[in-house]
């Protein structure tokens, strides 16, 4: 394995070429010494004859290093599955996509093509069998405005056995149309990461451009853009961990939350509206800095209005939380215990909320802006009670964070040397990108970490460039964490963690 | 409970007394956008610009401010930045729906009486009585086919207490067979086309069609996704290359839209417009200077 710093972009002929036994026990080995795998996937050779490698990369959160390794092209591999459930969905994507079989998975389901996909017959579902179980089907289409995705419960009365999770239903293909276009039409590929999670539209903007920048060794932007990039993130965060509160809130019958904090995260899009003219914030990102900027006048307003709303949300939250009948409904509902998130390599929200301290503005900080608090906000019982408490204490520091963004912006009017330096970075950053690199981007999106890897071939196009929502690392995790449950808490655990139908599907 | 009402007390009463007063946008919001009639000569930087392929070259003047498609335009503004004529800007009207899918089309407004053809199109005058059995009532369910959820969450926000749905009679609910409609968002994708069809079978007669989003109506960004279908809007060359068969599902399946609400995603006032103007209610949808291309007119693709 090549270990690298995880802000510098490595040359491709440094990524050892191991073979398939080899980068799997690599991957082993380092699972146990604490990386997590971040990206695990199919590297085409160049020339593009259709020959397939395959190429991980890991991170230690800790020392804040990446490593990668990759393997000649070849047809099969042995999986590690069983020994290491992290990458099971990894490989189950890399057969699917690439044709290269991991021998010895345990069960190759499909990834992303639905049971009801044109030409498809079906899928199997995993069965539990006696005379008092049964099955309950829920989905695609669900009855609230949500997106699609199919649910199987095993049941024994009321008791969950097992939840099983079909999902495929929003696959549009976005990495393939991604990887031409990424190196080719960078402004469109931009708008078109936008749409991968329209929820996250910030986070993954924000990743595609630190992917570009990195590849192209652009170093640190701007403080203003540093700070305009983290705004839209953090008013991101805000607006979403408040819709979830509120939709926790609904689920426990506890209406004045519900009703308020579906007002209040509308407030926070018009913020991130004013910024850009986008409430999801669509438009913010430029390559090498921030297509908008705000002037002194625009900063106290929007520093008013974020005061204003940021009181109506702690009001709200308080409400909740000192509602004994939701604090009740909400302990030991879904819990997943931090050796289990572990091992299935959770992510976000969801991994801090069992106790593992995963938050990529620390693992991996995009910028040297000091943060809110000293370390993520992490939480020990892993139900949907620690998980609402970690977006409560999270929107805290968010807006700590934008209020300090605000106020130095608001302070350091933009002159003219400096709006003419961030424009040469800007056009530095729609650079052809270098031959034959590797770079990673990870960005803590609202959700979780949202990673891109991008890898060069000899002409700077996309060998690979890879997508990886925290969805994809945490549906596992809504699955487990329903077993032992009843069908009445799903909906209630779902919004706790709710996770991304398209950023999984992509 | 003291707690309860005294931060309820706080909170305030939020509800917009919408239509009779309009929303506070940001004064960056790109609405629907409006076009001056200029030469552009070989300049074609606004099609270079676009993200979305959402400009096309008038027929009848090649050389000359061009049209733009609301039913792919995902309104970033890329075109009027580019511009060295100034010609095209984006307004702040979020009245933006139209009930067909050639009224998305926007073009130069008349300075002379060239390039005017729209009729002005009051909803009362256009959508006449057919929807007039939903008018106290109307009951609508949405299907997310391969949307990305900017458009799902933008629809869902209406049922909260600023936009208050319910106060119209429209309300959101959870079978297509107790509605009246359906709204659909996202580009459609293959593996959503049979629950799609399903789900609009289930919705009894009359039923009504709300396409939200530029992917639904013309598959926006993903246009061109072999994956994708190319949305409800059925314009030749808008359906996506790997599907034709399973489009034609669609069209078979009567899956036409009755409005048409452009944006990505639509602003939620927007939306909210558009389901109103079905049933006739609210201002007009299409402005009298829009360029409405009928049957006649052909488009050629800059």
């Amino acid at each position: 394995m090549h270990e690298f710093d995880y802000r510098k972009a490595v040359a491709l002929n440094e990524v050892p070429v191991l073979t398939a036994e080899a980068l799997g026990e690599r991957i082993l080995e380092h699972v146990r010494d604490g990386w997590r795998v971040l990206a695990y996937f199919g590297l085409p050779e160049a020339g593009g004859d259709g020959a397939v490698g395959l190429c991980c990369v890991l991170a230690h959160d800790a020392e804040q290093r990446l490593a990668a390794a990759r393997t000649a092209p070849l047809t099969a591999f042995p999986s590690l599955a069983e020994a290491c459930p992290q990458v099971e969905l990894f490989e189950r994507e890399i057969y699917e996509e690439w044709g290269i079989l991991p021998e010895g998975h345990p069960w190759l389901k499909p990834v992303r093509r639905s049971p009801d996909a044109p030409g498809g017959s079906g899928r199997d579902f995993y069965r539990v069998d006696g005379s008092e179980v049964h099955e309950v089907g829920v989905g695609p289409v669900h009855a609230g405005i949500i997106e699609p995705g199919h649910f199987r419960f095993q049941c024994y009365g009321e008791i969950i056995l097992h939840l099983e999770i079909a999902l495929g239903y929003q696959h549009r293909a976005l990495m393939a149309l991604l990887r031409p276009r990424a190196a080719a039409e960078p402004v469109a590929a931009l708008r078109l990461a936008e749409c991968a999670a329209g929820d996250s539209s910030v986070a993954h903007a924000t990743a595609l451009c630190v992917l570009r920048e990195r590849l192209l060794g652009l170093g640190e932007l701007s403080e203003r853009c540093q700070r305009l990039r983290r705004a839209g993130l953090e008013l991101e965060r805000l607006a979403n961990h408040c819709g979830d509160l509120g939709a926790i809130a609904g689920d426990t019958g506890f209406l004045p939350t519900s009703s308020w904090n579906g007002r209040i995260r509308g407030d926070f899009l018009n913020l991130t509206a004013t910024l850009c003219g986008n409430r999801f914030g669509r438009g913010l990102l430029a390559y090498g800095g921030a297509a908008w900027g705000l002037s002194s006048e625009e900063c106290a307003d929007m520093a008013g209005r974020l005061a204003a709303t940021g009181r109506d949300a702690a009001g709200s939250a308080k409400t909740m939380f000192a509602s004994s009948s939701v604090g009740q409904r909400m302990a030991g509902t879904g819990q997943v215990t931090e050796a289990l998130a572990r091992e299935i390599g959770l992510v976000g929200v969801a991994a801090r909320a069992s106790g593992l301290p995963r938050d990529a503005r620390f693992h991996a900080p995009l910028s040297s802006l000091p943060q809110a608090a000293p370390g993520p906000r992490t939480e020990r019982t892993g139900d949907v009670f620690a998980r609402a408490e970690v977006r409560r204490a999270e929107m805290e520091d968010s807006l700590t964070m934008v209020e300090a963004d605000l106020d130095w912006l608001g302070r350091h009017p933009e002159d003219a040397a400096e709006r003419e330096r961030a424009h040469g970075m800007e056009k530095a950053a729609l650079a052809q990108l270098p031959p034959q690199r590797l770079a990673v981007a990870q960005v803590e999106g609202w959700r979780g970490e949202i990673c891109h890897v991008g890898v060069t071939g000899p002409d700077g196009d996309f060998l690979a460039l890879r997508v990886v929502d925290p969805s994809f690392h945490n549906w596992t995790g809504m699955a487990l964490a329903m077993r032992g449950g009843q069908i009445s808490d799903f909906p209630l655990c779902n919004k706790s963690f709710n996770l991304s139908y398209c950023g999984y599907d992509l | 409970m003291f707690r309860i009402l005294a931060e309820r007390l706080k909170q305030g009463s939020r509800t917009l007394d919408w239509p009779r007063k309009e929303p506070a946008l940001s004064p960056r919001y790109r609405g629907r956008p409006e076009l001056a009639d200029t030469a552009c000569g070989d300049c074609r930087a606004c099609y270079a610009a676009c993200p979305a392929g959402a400009l096309f070259t008038r027929a009848d003047a090649p050389g000359r401010t061009p049209l733009l498609d609301m039913a792919r335009c995902i309104f970033c503004g890329a075109c009027a930045e580019v511009c060295p004529e100034g010609a095209i800007r984006f307004s702040r009207d979020y009245r933006v729906a139209a009930a067909s899918r050639e009224g998305l089309l926007v073009g130069p407004r008349a300075a002379g009486g060239e390039g005017a053809g729209g009729a002005p199109a009051d909803p009362a005058a256009l959508m006449g009585d057919r929807f007039r059995l939903f008018r106290r009532s109307l009951k609508l369910r949405e299907v997310s086919a391969g949307g990305c959820n900017a458009c799902e969450a933008d629809t869902n926000v209406l049922g909260t207490l600023v936009y208050d749905l319910g106060r119209f009679g429209i309300e959101f609910t959870a079978s297509p067979r107790h509605a009246d409609g359906l709204v659909v968002t996202g580009p459609v994708t293959r593996n959503m086309c049979a629950a799609l069809v399903d789900t609009w079978a289930a919705v009894p007669r009359p039923r009504l069609l709300v396409a939200v989003g530029a992917c639904a109506i013309s598959g926006g960004l993903f246009r061109e996704a072999p994956e994708c279908l190319g949305g409800l809007g059925g314009t030749a060359g808008d359906t996506g290359p790997g599907a034709p068969a399973v489009a034609d599902t669609l069209t078979e399946a009567g899956l036409t839209p009755d409005i048409y609400v452009p944006g990505c995603p639509p602003n939620p006032w927007s939306i909210l417009a558009g389901i109103l103007a079905l049933r006739g209610e609210g201002r007009p949808l299409i402005p009298d200077w829009t360029l409405s291309v009928g049957p006649g007119q052909t488009i050629v693709r800059g």
